[in-house]
């Protein structure tokens, strides 16, 4: 099942604590607001994936399912 | 009993492969006019199979979306259809909401004003057909409200066909306030909600779940119109001009250093050079087209003038079809100093959600006039290119991926100034005054308050 990490640009407010918990996926760019890298998360990550998404002070880190793109506007 | 012919009526139909559809030249086109020259509304109760037929119609013309991002119109009606069927309500008339955007925000646009003045009542049947197709009861038409006269010569249009009895929902006109991101389509939807009209994050999808919750077709009022003649002379007609890959017209707002500025419309696909022609050739010698608004990309000049003007032919070019926005910019200026104020001008439209586009765009937009007007710093470029993929795709809407794609143009087309502007410092054009207009408008609309609604029913 593959699954991506996607952020709520809205939501996010830069408290950068995915990065601490996940760095292999998550990095901060110069104004702290997090970088995800692509693709699906590997299962190795999963358990930390989950916990970074758990510990968002904002809920805007998400684990969703892999969407085909396209949006309609 | 047919509820949408897709053959017109005899006696009315437009000439095949002429020009111009949309906007008759004269005085706007009130009902009687408006009905002389195309013809009957060809809509009545519908049920199931005749909300397909036109449908499949608008999928058969190729229609797209004239708003900005050219998508095709028959898949955008066929979501929100499915939507309202997956909700449980499709059977019942009325599940879906049409929402036809006027408000165009692009500031060098000005064909949605123009069709709305000349031919409202091509956009009204549009409103009318489209809520047919995907069962709606209610519809909005949004309108920049900067006009004062705008909203009321609409309300009353949309009086007059009550008053003779015409088919469909009586359209709410809404007028928004200004605002580059105000006429997003989450925007909208957030704004007929009751909310800011600012950008939202999606999923869900206006389609999905819209205006009071309900699937809801966002669609501008071109494509609009255009669906209005594909329901009375059928797509084998709408696609007697343009192209293969991009059938039938578009309203295009010519500007800058042409010596007739103004909107034409015209089959997709014409070569960029004659586009220039058609609205009185060149003012001056020009050295590039600003294609697709400030979502768009630079055309170089003369090398450009055989590229089709279609989406897919600008987006080849490096460009963007957009809005149908083209504003030639003469030699006698700094390309780059004219995408450094557009890029000041898209940082504040901001609408300050996503961290991204709040302290990346500005951080662009300094980068870039510091080489537009001091330069003599090899490292600029490279900082400015370093901020790019910061921000592009990081927003909860398409400004800091517009704003990005602009910049990316300006330094790959402009390439040879850059060298200069780098090396000796700003060109003396860099002084020269604004080609590209820049709104004095604010930023986005305050919080609070219920849209105005200019008239129609409750």
């Amino acid at each position: 099942m593959n699954r991506v990490l996607r952020v709520n640009p809205i939501a996010c407010d830069a408290h950068g604590v995915c990065a601490d918990l996940l760095p292999e996926m998550v990095t901060l760019d110069p104004w702290g607001y997090p970088v995800i890298a692509p693709g699906p998360v590997p299962a190795e990550l999963d358990e930390h994936a989950r916990r970074a998404v758990a510990s968002c002070p904002t809920l805007a880190l998400r684990l969703e399912q892999q969407r085909p793109a396209g949006r309609t506007s | 009993m047919t509820a949408v012919r897709s053959a017109g009526t005899p006696g009315h139909q437009l000439p095949p492969g002429q020009l111009p559809r949309l906007v008759a030249p004269g005085a706007p086109l009130g009902l009687p006019a408006h009905a002389a020259r195309y013809g009957p509304l060809p809509v009545q109760p519908a049920g199931p199979a005749d909300q397909a037929q036109l449908i499949a119609a608008v999928e058969r013309a190729g229609l797209t979306g004239r708003g900005g991002a050219a998508f095709p119109m028959a898949r955008k009606m066929r979501a929100v259809t499915a939507a309202a069927a997956r909700s449980g309500r499709g059977r019942r008339r009325g599940a879906a909401v049409v929402v036809a955007n006027g408000a165009e925000s692009e500031p060098a646009s000005g064909k949605d004003a123009i069709l709305l003045r000349q031919s409202p009542h091509l956009v009204l049947d549009g409103i009318a057909l489209a809520a047919a197709a995907v069962g709606a009861a209610t519809a909005y038409l949004c309108v920049d409200g900067a006009d004062p006269a705008r909203a009321g010569l609409l309300v009353a249009a949309v009086a007059e066909r009550q008053q003779a009895g015409l088919p469909g929902p009586a359209a709410r006109v809404v007028e928004l306030a200004g605002g580059y991101v105000a006429s997003e389509e989450s925007a909208l939807v957030n704004f007929l909600n009751g909310g800011r009209a600012v950008p939202v994050y999606v999923p869900p999808r206006p389609f999905e779940r819209g205006v009071g919750g309900q699937p809801t077709l966002v669609s501008n009022v071109e494509t609009l119109a255009h669906l209005a003649l594909i329901a009375r002379y059928g797509p084998d007609w709408f696609a007697t001009v343009g192209t293969r890959a991009a059938p039938g017209s578009a309203l295009v707002t010519v500007g800058g250093a042409v010596s007739r500025p103004g909107v034409y419309e015209i089959g997709l696909g014409l070569p960029a050079g004659e586009l220039i022609e058609l609205a009185g050739g060149a003012a001056e010698p020009l050295q590039a087209i600003l294609a697709g608004g400030y979502f768009g990309g630079w055309l170089p000049l003369p090398g450009a003038a055989a590229v089709p003007v279609s989406p897919p032919g600008l987006r080849s070019a490096g460009a963007s079809f957009g809005a149908g926005v083209m504003v030639a910019v003469p030699a006698a200026c700094c390309g780059l100093a004219e995408t450094a104020r557009v890029l000041r001008y898209l940082a504040g439209q901001s609408a300050g959600q996503c961290g991204p586009c709040t302290f990346g765009l500005p951080a662009i937009a300094d980068a870039l006039a510091h080489i537009a007007w001091q330069g003599r710093d090899e490292r600029a470029a490279e900082w400015l290119s370093s901020l790019l993929p910061l921000v592009d795709k990081r927003g909860a809407c398409h400004l800091p991926d517009g704003a990005v794609a602009l910049v990316a143009s300006a330094l790959r087309v402009f390439a040879a100034d850059l060298r200069q502007h780098l090396t000796r410092g700003p060109c003396p054009a860099a002084a020269r005054p604004p080609v590209l207009p820049i709104p004095r408008a604010p930023g986005p609309p305050p919080a609070g308050g219920r849209p105005r609604t200019a008239g129609g029913q409750p």
